[in-house]
């Protein structure tokens, strides 16, 4: 136990590390790769909160990435001067009154039905935004300019793309390290227990729904935090980040990475974003031909995923 | 105030689409009665059977070879699916073939994207005449539609209750290990009723292809669609999701009368959260004691 858990911080301190130096050796294309990986990978992480631990597959993540974004979008073009911590609280606010909405009905469900209920979800929030023009921009969505970076106190800075992946690391990180104390929490415990067996965990005295819905809020969070990052990164807010093609994307990164493991789904994350590019270069629109055939295959005989392996360490 | 001749078209627009939703979603409840698979990619057959129906069209120009075509070449492709990715799932939690199923319908849909492009694809109606109803043309082939939809699905009733091989199909549904003793070889049965269901997929595909385009997204509206006719009929309750097909786009038909029709999926998506907060078995299914 206790070598297992040295290993695992030498390990993530490594991993760390090396994701530092990442930008200031890599040439631009994949510094934004690399950048890009840990956004989609907090979403990942997000959802195997759902996924993995409580054994709730949702295919509703697009909608709290997306109002993520939309928020951010909100507070950089309405609010006053556009800054970075108005934005992110902005974004944050979006997703999380979305993902209480949510919560609140999909969590009186269960299996299949909880990932059709969030499906169902995303998919009102989609032709919400989709419609409603005047607000949202409707199909071209909302572009703004990068709010620069600051800390208050400290004074203010561009973002330039080093501190960008900086910047995204450090909020990838402590999502990660939050999350990581969420599952290992008396309060993850129990939703592991949900997962192994839901009966049983009301039976001992568990307000099962209730645990549930906190669930899928925190996971709404941060997948919303994921979108905040992603509108930074990207300057603009699009309704097709709230079809469900994201939620789906979420879903396969879990899979391919392996479920319960938070690291692993961004491993996933890693996974995928390569596979695409690797593909995307043989035939550029169809893609995810050959990964779709990938990601079924590791259904069937890779259900623990990439690193599914390691599961038992990563959770030391 | 809407004049009542328009409700009664927008009516009749509903009966029919219903009955095109109907075929589909009675596939997706049969797949999912008899092996619990939600079949994901269910709406990606249809479409797919549609496309097949546009290819056999344009070579032979004739409707109802391409409607045969559709549901041959689906029921095959349905099957091979069935024994490459869902037999070994067996068994397995139910969630795994939602994941396994999310994959074939990305790679379908995919596939038709890269084979017939981005341009929907029309197939001619066989049956070009209209009659007046009030003052406008109502074209005689959607109610063709709704009629061949209803011959199918009786078909497949009386198959179901009379059929030897229906009587099989629902010995598994009740009891899968009892009907494997019995001596009825249940992997195979799967592997029909799959078949069974992408066929319907694509015979409604076809139908359906004549009124608007074909296009490689049409799959995934159609997949949301049966969903949610499922879970308000009751999930596994054939007659239920018939009636809640129709239900739900006579619903959808009358909300666009006051909103855009993208607008009036939502009016389902309600009708489907209220359904399960309130009586999460399904509307159309009797109360359980």
């Amino acid at each position: 136990m206790r070598t297992q858990r040295t290993g695992y911080w030498v390990g993530f301190v490594v991993v760390l590390g090396l994701l530092t130096v990442a930008p200031l050796v890599l040439p631009e294309f994949w510094r934004r790769f690399v950048t890009e990986i840990l956004i989609w990978g907090l979403l990942a992480m997000s959802s195997d909160l759902l996924i993995g631990y409580t054994g709730m597959v949702s295919f509703g993540h697009s909608a709290f990435f997306g109002l993520g974004m939309y928020g951010t979008a909100a507070a950089l073009l309405a609010l006053g001067p556009p800054s970075l911590w108005l934005a992110l609280s902005s974004g944050l606010v979006s997703a999380a009154v979305v993902a209480a909405f949510v919560a609140y009905f999909a969590t009186r469900l269960r299996d299949i039905y909880f990932a059709i209920t969030t499906l169902v979800f995303s998919q009102i929030f989609y032709v919400i935004i989709f419609t409603w023009t005047d607000m949202t921009g409707g199909e071209n969505g909302l572009t703004f300019s990068q709010p620069p970076f600051s800390i208050p106190g400290l004074g203010s800075g561009r973002f330039t793309p080093v501190t960008l992946h900086w910047f995204v690391l450090g909020v990838v990180t402590l999502s990660y390290l939050g999350l990581r104390r969420i599952t290992q929490s008396p309060f993850g415990m129990v939703l592991q227990s949900i997962r192994e067996n839901e009966a049983r965990t009301r039976a001992i005295g568990y307000h099962v729904e209730r645990y549930k819905i906190v669930a899928v809020m925190l996971s709404g969070l941060f997948a919303g935090l994921a979108g905040v990052l992603y509108a930074i990164q990207n300057k603009f807010a699009a309704p097709d980040f709230v079809l469900f093609l994201v939620s789906g994307e979420a879903v396969i990164f879990n899979v391919m990475g392996g479920m319960g493991t938070l690291v692993g789904p961004v491993a996933g994350a890693a996974f995928f974003l390569l596979l695409r590019e690797a593909f995307s270069r043989f035939f550029p629109e169809y893609y995810l031909i050959p990964v779709g055939v990938i990601f079924t295959l590791m259904v069937v005989f890779l259900p623990q995923g990439l690193l599914g392996f390691l599961r038992r360490r990563l959770n030391a | 105030m809407i004049p009542f001749e328009q409700l009664l078209v927008q009516a009749i627009n509903g009966i029919v689409t219903g009955m095109i939703l109907a075929l589909v979603a009675s596939g997706l409840t049969l797949i999912f009665g008899i092996m619990d698979v939600v079949n994901f990619a269910h709406g990606d057959l249809f479409m797919l059977g549609a496309y097949v129906g546009t290819t056999v069209f344009v070579t032979t120009g004739n409707f109802w070879l391409a409607l045969l075509g559709a549901c041959v070449t689906m029921a095959a492709l349905g099957a091979a699916l069935q024994i490459t990715t869902l037999r070994p799932l067996l068994g397995r939690d139910p969630l795994t073939t939602i994941l396994a199923t999310f994959g074939i319908s990305l790679v379908l849909q995919n596939y038709a994207l890269w084979q017939y492009g981005p341009v929907p694809r029309k197939i001619m109606e066989p049956l070009t005449g209209h009659f007046q109803l009030f003052h406008i043309e109502y074209p005689w082939y959607r109610l063709l539609i709704a009629m061949l939809s209803a011959v199918i699905i009786g078909g497949l009733w009386l198959f179901m209750k009379y059929g030897t091989y229906g009587i099989w199909i629902r010995a598994t549904t009740q009891d899968r290990l009892m009907a494997s003793a019995m001596g009825i070889p249940v992997p195979r049965v799967h592997t029909g009723v799959f078949a069974i269901g992408a066929a319907m997929a694509a015979a409604s595909g076809v139908l359906f292809a004549p009124l608007v385009g074909v296009n490689h997204a049409m799959g995934f509206d159609f997949t949301l669609r049966a969903f949610v006719v499922v879970v308000v009929g009751g999930m596994g309750n054939l007659g239920g999701s018939i009636l809640a097909s129709i239900f739900l786009s006579l619903l959808e038909a009358f909300a666009s009368l006051w909103v855009s029709p993208a607008q009036a999926v939502i009016v389902s998506f309600i009708v489907l959260i209220l359904t399960l907060l309130f009586r999460p078995t399904g509307l159309f299914v009797p109360t359980p004691k």
